[in-house]
C-alpha cells in the first residue's frame, strides 16, 4: 500500500517531522528553510501534530529551546539555513557537549557577505567540527526517511543530527515522494526514552563547571573530567557508524528504501574514475556518469551520505581500484581547498591508494551546476592525468577566474 | 528577631560551603529566593558568578535542579524547559531562570524580551551586582555612573545605569519587582508572590559585591542598606500595572528620610576617582528617579 505525493524537499522534512512524534519544535524563519517552519506551524495549529511550538526571538535561542526541552524529557526539532545556522554556532557545540539527540533540518544555503540566498553547502560544512552528526540528502525522498531515522540513530547514540538538503534544489522541487506509513514508523521508531532528565525528583546540576583533570565525587568515585567527556564524545561520533548502518539496513527492510548508510554508489563497481560529492549534486553526477559511459568511459559515482563520521572505512573500501577520484564540492575551506577533498586524501594516507585526486569547486551562491559540466570537467582531468600531470590541484568549475591587475 | 523570620522556609536547599566569595551578595539573595521557591522549582543559569557559586563537576552546593545555559540564552533555555515540561504534561514545576545583570541587560536582553513577550510562564531573576564580575568586573550597562571598572579603569563610567525595569515593565508583565540582598525578608515576601503568579515575571536583586565594589566583606549588608537608604536602589513591586513602594523604600517615603547618595559612594572603593560634576549628576538622576517612583506611588 504505497501513499504517493508530489511534495517539495521541506514539505518532505516537516512529513517526516510529523511522522517522528515531535513534541517539541522551535524555529525561525530564514531562506530557503522558510516553507518548513511555515508547514509545521500548519501541522501544529490545524491539530495534525500533537507539539510545542515556540515560536522564538532568534536562532541563537531556537537551539536554547531544543535543548533545554530536550533536557527535560521531549523530542525536539528545528530547522535553518546559512546565516541562521551561523549564529547558532556556539550552541551547536553546546548541544552536542550536552549529548542531546536534538535533530535539525539544515537546508543548504550560501553565506555572506555579500548576500545570496542561493544554495551551497558552506554553512553545513563550516559547523562540521561542532559535535554534531551531518546527514546529506539527495532527494526529496531521502529528505523523509532521513528525518525518521535521524531520531533513531541520535536516540542511539546521544548526539545531535544535522540532516542536510540543498537549499532550492530540494527544498523548493516539487517531485514524488512516498510517505511511510504511520503506523509502521511508530513502531520503528518508539517514544523519546532519555537517558538523563532535568526534574525535581533527581535534582541535579547539567553542564557545569569542570576542571581539565578527573575528580572525586562525594562518594570517592572518580569522574571525568573536560577531556574525558570530549572523548566520549569522540567515541559517540565515530561509533555512531554502527548506529547509522543498522538503521539504514532496518529502514530499509520496513520501508523498501535503502539510501546506503554512509555512502552510496552507482555504476562504480567496475568504475576507472570515480566522481563524488555530497547531497543533491551527487545526484547530478549520476547524470554525467551516464554521459561519460556512453562515451566509453568507466566512470562511477560515490556519494557521500554522512561527512561527520567520516566514512573512513566505506572510502577506502570503494574507492580502491579507482584510477581516478574527482571530489566535486560545494564549499572551500579558505586557504586550502576543499573540505571534503581533504578529509578524503586523508582517509587514504597510509593506504595504497594512489589514485591522483582533483578537487572542484562549484555552485558557490547558487551558480548552476550542470551534469554535462561534470562530464566535462571529467573529461580535461583524465586528459591532464593521462599526459603525466597527477599533482593534486583545486579547480574552480565556471569561475571567471582571471585577476585583473590591481594599482 | 522580627516574627516574620519564623514564616521563612527552615529547609534548606544551598549546602554549606560554596565557592564564592566572603561576603558575597548574591550568596545571601539566593539563599533566601531559594527558600522561598522551594523543591519544585527547575532552574537554568549562564556563565556568571552563580555558575561558580553552583560549584564543580562533580559536585555541587545548590539541591535543586539546574540546567546551565551559554551566556545569552538564559530567557531561551527557561522557555525550552517549560515546552518540555508542557509537552510532557509537567505543569505543576515553577521554572526559574537566574542570570547577572550583564546576563540581562547586556546579551541577555534579546531572548528575554523574547520570552516576556511570549508571556513564557517563569520567573527571571536578575541579581545586579552591576558590572561582570565572573570575568574580573567589567563594565556593563547596569555599572552606575562614576565607578570604576577594569574596563573604565581611569576616566570611569561615563553613563547612567540602564533602566532595566522600566525596559522590562514595558513588557506589561503581571509582576515585576526590585529587592536586595540586604532586606532578606522582603525578598523572600517577593518570590512567594511571583510563585504564585502565572506568565512571565522579572525580578530584580541588588547584590552588594565586596571585591568588585571594593569594600571590606563584612560590609555587605550594610552596603546593601545604604543603596535602599539614598534610594539609589528602589524596592518596589508593580503587580498588573499597579506600582507600590515596599520595605524600607515605603518607609523613607512615608518618613522622608532619604540619605544623599554620598554616603553611600564614600563607603566604596569603586567611586574614589569620581568627580564633583559625576557626583552631582548621579545625585540628580537619583533625585528623578526617585519622584517618579513617588509620583507613581500617589
Ligand atoms: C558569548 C559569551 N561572551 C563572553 C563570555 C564570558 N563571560 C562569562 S561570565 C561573563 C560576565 C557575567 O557577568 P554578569 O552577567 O553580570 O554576572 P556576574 O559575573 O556579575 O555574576 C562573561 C563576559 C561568555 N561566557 N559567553
Ligand atoms: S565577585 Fe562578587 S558577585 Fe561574584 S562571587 Fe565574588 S562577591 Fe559574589
Amino acid at each position: 500500500m504505497s501513499n504517493v505525493q508530489i511534495m517539495t524537499g521541506n514539505q518532505a522534512a516537516a512529513m517526516g517531522v510529523k511522522l517522528s512524534h515531535v513534541q517539541v519544535i522551535s524555529a525561525y524563519p530564514i531562506t530557503p528553510q522558510t516553507p518548513l517552519t511555515e508547514t509545521i506551524s500548519q501541522l501544529v495549529e490545524g491539530g495534525e501534530l500533537k507539539a510545542e511550538y515556540i515560536r522564538v526571538e532568534s536562532e541563537h535561542s531556537v537551539l536554547a529551546v531544543c535543548i533545554s526541552a530536550s533536557a527535560v524529557g521531549a523530542r525536539v526539532f528545528t530547522s535553518t539555513s546559512s546565516h541562521g545556522l551561523l549564529y547558532m554556532h556556539e550552541q551547536l557545540h553546546w548541544a552536542a557537549g550536552s549529548r542531546l539527540p536534538i535533530v535539525m533540518c539544515c537546508v543548504n544555503r550560501g553565506v555572506g557577505a555579500p548576500w545570496s540566498i542561493f544554495n551551497d553547502q558552506q554553512d553545513a560544512v563550516a559547523q562540521r567540527d561542532t559535535g554534531w552528526i551531518q546527514i546529506y540528502c539527495r532527494n526529496n525522498q531521502e529528505i523523509i526517511d532521513t528525518v525518521i531515522q535521524a531520531y533513531r540513530i541520535a536516540e542511539a547514540v546521544y548526539v545531535p543530527i544535522m540532516v542536510c538538503y540543498d537549499g532550492f534544489v530540494l527544498s523548493h522541487t516539487m517531485t514524488p515522494v512516498e510517505v511511510p506509513d504511520a503506523d509502521l514508523v511508530r513502531d520503528f521508531l518508539p517514544p523519546y526514552k532519555p537517558h538523563m532528565i532535568l526534574s525535581p525528583e533527581d535534582p541535579r546540576n547539567i553542564n557545569p563547571v569542570i576542571f581539565p583533570w578527573r575528580r572525586q565525587d562525594p562518594e570517592g568515585v572518580l569522574r571525568d573530567g573536560y577531556m574525558e567527556l570530549r572523548y566520549k564524545l569522540q567515541k559517540a561520533i565515530e561509533g555512531a557508524r554502527e548506529a547509522i548502518v543498522t538503521t539504514n539496513r532496518a529502514y530499509a527492510e520496513v520501508f523498501g528504501r535503502d539510501h546506503g548508510g554512509m555512502l552510496w554508489t552507482y555504476r562504480a563497481d567496475d568504475a576507472e574514475v570515480i566522481l563524488t560529492a555530497m547531497g543533491s549534486l551527487a545526484s547530478e553526477a549520476t547524470v554525467a556518469v551516464d554521459i561519460l559511459r556512453e562515451q566509453g568511459i568507466k566512470a562511477g559515482v560515490v556519494g557521500i551520505r554522512v561527512f561527520r563520521p567520516f566514512p573512513k572505512e566505506e572510502v577506502r573500501e570503494v574507492f580502491v581500484n579507482t584510477g581516478a577520484i574527482l571530489v566535486f564540492e560545494k564549499d572551500i575551506s579558505y586557504g586550502y581547498e576543499g573540505a571534503l577533498c581533504s578529509d578524503l586524501k586523508a582517509a587514504f594516507y597510509g593506504t595504497g591508494n594512489r589514485a591522483p585526486i582533483h578537487n572542484y569547486i562549484v555552485g558557490l551562491g547558487g551558480r548552476d551546476v550542470k551534469a554535462r559540466e561534470l562530464a566535462e570537467a571529467t573529461l580535461s582531468s583524465l586528459e591532464a592525468i593521462a599526459s603525466g600531470n597527477t599533482e593534486p590541484k583545486t579547480q574552480w568549475l565556471n569561475c571567471d577566474t582571471y585577476l585583473p591587475e590591481t594599482g | 528577631m522580627p516574627d516574620k523570620l519564623f514564616k521563612v522556609n527552615r529547609e534548606e536547599y544551598m549546602l554549606p560551603g560554596n565557592r564564592s566569595c566572603q561576603g558575597c551578595g548574591l550568596s545571601l539573595a539566593y539563599r533566601y529566593l531559594l527558600k522561598a521557591l522551594r523543591e519544585n522549582t527547575i532552574l537554568t543559569i549562564p556563565a556568571s558568578c552563580l555558575t561558580v557559586l553552583h560549584g564543580l563537576y562533580p559536585t555541587t552546593s545548590v539541591a535543586i535542579p539546574c540546567l546551565n545555559c551559554t551566556f545569552p540564552s538564559t530567557a531561551a533555555s527557561a522557555s525550552g524547559i517549560v515546552a518540555g515540561l508542557n509537552a510532557l504534561n509537567r505543569t505543576d514545576i515553577t521554572v526559574v531562570a537566574v542570570a547577572g545583570d550583564g546576563g540581562t541587560y547586556d546579551i541577555g536582553i534579546q531572548a528575554l524580551s523574547g520570552a516576556a513577550e511570549r508571556g513564557t510562564d517563569f520567573i527571571f531573576v536578575c541579581y545586579d551586582n552591576e558590572a561582570y564580575m565572573n570575568t574580573g568586573t567589567q563594565r556593563s550597562s547596569a555599572t552606575p555612573m562614576g565607578a570604576l571598572t577594569t574596563t573604565t579603569p581611569i576616566l570611569t563610567k561615563q553613563q547612567n545605569k540602564k533602566d532595566m525595569l522600566k525596559i522590562m515593565e514595558a513588557h506589561d508583565l503581571p509582576y515585576l519587582a526590585s529587592t536586595s540582598a540586604a532586606f532578606p525578608l522582603d525578598l523572600y515576601d517577593k518570590f512567594v508572590r511571583a510563585k504564585r503568579i502565572k506568565g512571565t515575571r522579572y525580578i530584580e536583586i541588588s547584590a552588594p559585591c565586596p571585591p568588585g565594589w571594593i569594600y571590606p566583606p563584612k560590609d555587605t549588608v550594610k552596603i546593601g542598606r545604604l543603596a535602599v537608604e539614598t534610594g539609589i536602589f528602589v524596592l518596589f513591586e508593580i503587580e498588573d500595572g499597579k506600582f507600590r513602594f515596599t520595605g524600607r523604600s515605603k518607609t523613607l517615603v512615608e518618613k522622608g528620610s532619604r540619605l544623599p547618595v554620598i554616603n553611600y559612594l564614600e563607603r566604596q572603593g569603586r567611586f574614589r576617582k569620581m568627580s564633583i560634576e559625576q557626583l552631582t549628576q548621579l545625585q540628580k538622576w537619583v533625585d528623578t528617579k526617585w519622584n517618579e517612583y513617588v509620583r507613581r506611588a500617589e
